[in-house]
């Protein structure tokens, strides 16, 4: 438990050095007057034209929920993987086959929506 | 009422220290709570300057030597000028860093603006916490280590979207979003492979993975493992790299393309502290390829005792961080050395070949410890 404590201290530092630095960078930083042209989107020169704030390409939302699948495979791999040497040698309550052939259908049936995702033309970029 | 006290390596040494320092205190005041608590502190105060010395210590000194490195690769000589062969340049870019002025453009969402490189800062932070840099040298040794690093590595993609989505600018979303789209995939290659050295070592705690690779170099699981750990080692080598968007897979920022990417908009430090997270994030995931693939701290020993003895006079911490230096070295070579590959190259790359290779590697991995045990 004290461990995560020390963690969780790392987790406002991290954000906490960021904010001190862009605190010290508002006090030090030379000022000058926020004219319209200052203050526009970088562009390249060119006017911008509308908000950057648009709809966009379906595509990318596809790939994060493929993601999640295979994040969350990982995730639920993990405690019998770290067993399983153990449960190989046969020193547990757990059948050695029965976790196998439970692991290959697991992974089967991710790898089948892998190949239907590759299959309908979702992996595709265009 | 709940007394955190200190369980990990370096605590040991503060928790022996704090009773006899609280001996001299006044008779009242000295209890076994008093104590424990002291020691908490005191240790989460070392903790903390440490991993700060190394984190924020670290980046100047890998900036130079990207440089250089860059310059030797292109035959030219880098920086030259500020003190021996330009070795306070960084310096005074840091000095003239804090002095730029720090403003969101017009139209930018300001809280988000100034939150995200918050937000990507964390992250590297934690990970640096769970890496045991000794056997005494761990700051938060925690079981779930590797389960906890893939959690928290997944949240500086957060700050890249929101840094990209806030500022308000076409470029600036196009990388973030190539960006996010990079990192949560190459996330579960990232993931698979350390699957695979979790399996192999049979834990997720860091300590143990190390631990569970001591003896001579042929124990590292590099090695270890006949061919299938140095797959597993440049799979791993590939997906950090996407991981951390540095070339040749900076598609977020490909320079001719979208300027800066995802961070275009931002100058001053809020720039530099997206500057300082890439590199403190190259450490941590060079310490996280020590530690699971190249023995962590423990010293390449060759199995001669006369040779092995003088190996192991070395600290573990220098042995760390040689190897450490060593791999940020592979990466800046490896930076310098390929070209970017097109943005669907990189995608159909992870997942048309990446994550099959490493579900395969996972199986060959899973029938090498039922026939070898």
């Amino acid at each position: 438990m004290s461990e995560y404590i020390i963690l969780s201290i790392f987790l406002f530092l991290g954000a906490f050095i960021a904010a001190a630095a862009t605190v010290v960078g508002l006090l030090l930083g030379y000022r000058t007057r926020n004219t319209k042209n200052k203050m526009a989107p970088y562009e390249c020169g060119m006017q911008t034209i509308g908000n950057a704030r648009i709809q966009f390409k379906v595509g990318y939302y596809l790939f994060a929920l493929l993601f999640l699948v295979f994040d969350i495979e990982a995730l639920f791999l993990f405690p019998v993987l770290a067993n399983f040497r153990e449960i190989m040698s046969g020193n547990t309550p757990l059948s050695p086959v029965v976790v196998i052939v439970d692991l290959v259908i697991f992974i089967a049936i991710l790898v089948s929506g892998l190949a239907y995702a590759w299959k309908k033309g979702i992996l595709k970029w265009e | 009422m709940y007394v955190p006290s200190v369980t990990h390596p370096i605590g040991d040494f503060v928790r022996e220290w704090v009773p006899k320092l609280s001996a001299y205190l006044p008779e009242q005041l000295q209890s076994q709570t008093l104590d424990t608590i002291v020691a908490f502190l005191v240790n989460a105060v070392i903790c903390i300057v440490a991993v700060c010395a190394v984190n924020i210590g670290s980046a100047p000194i890998l900036i130079y030597m990207e440089r250089k490195v860059c310059a030797h690769v292109q035959c030219r000589l880098g920086p030259m000028r500020l003190g021996w062969h330009g070795t306070i340049q960084t310096i005074a870019d840091v000095i003239k860093m804090l002095f730029k002025e720090v403003y969101a453009p017009s139209g930018a969402d300001k809280l988000m603006f100034y939150l995200a490189p918050l937000i990507v800062l964390i992250a590297p932070f934690m990970v640096a916490a769970l890496i045991p840099f000794d056997k005494n040298l761990v700051v938060s040794d925690v079981s779930m280590g590797i389960p906890l690093i893939i959690a928290v590595n997944g949240f500086g993609v957060l700050g890249i979207l929101l840094g990209g989505w806030s500022s308000n600018n076409k470029y600036s979303l196009l990388g973030a979003l190539r960006s996010g789209a990079q990192m949560i995939s190459y996330e579960i290659s990232f993931a698979m492979i350390l699957l695979f050295v979790v399996m192999i070592s049979g834990s997720t705690n860091l300590m143990t993975i190390t631990q569970s690779q001591a003896g001579t170099i042929a124990d590292w699981f590099i090695f270890k493992i006949p061919v299938l750990g140095f797959i597993g080692f440049i799979l791993f080598f590939i997906s950090s790299t996407a991981e951390m968007n540095r070339a040749p897979f900076d598609i977020a920022e490909a320079e001719q393309e979208l300027t800066g990417g995802y961070h275009t908009e931002y100058n001053g430090t809020p720039f530099a502290m997206f500057y300082l997270a890439e590199y403190i994030a190259l450490v941590t995931n060079s310490a996280l390829a020590t530690t699971c693939f190249l023995g962590g701290f423990h010293a390449p020993c060759i199995g001669v005792a006369a040779v092995d003895n003088y190996l192991t006079m070395v600290p573990g911490v220098v042995w760390f961080f040689a190897k450490v230096f060593f791999m940020i070295w592979c990466y800046m070579m490896v930076r310098w050395t390929f070209v970017r590959p097109r943005v669907d190259q990189l995608m159909d790359f992870e997942w048309k070949f990446l994550l099959p290779v490493n579900l395969l590697l996972l199986g060959a991995g899973a029938a090498y410890i039922v026939i070898c045990g």
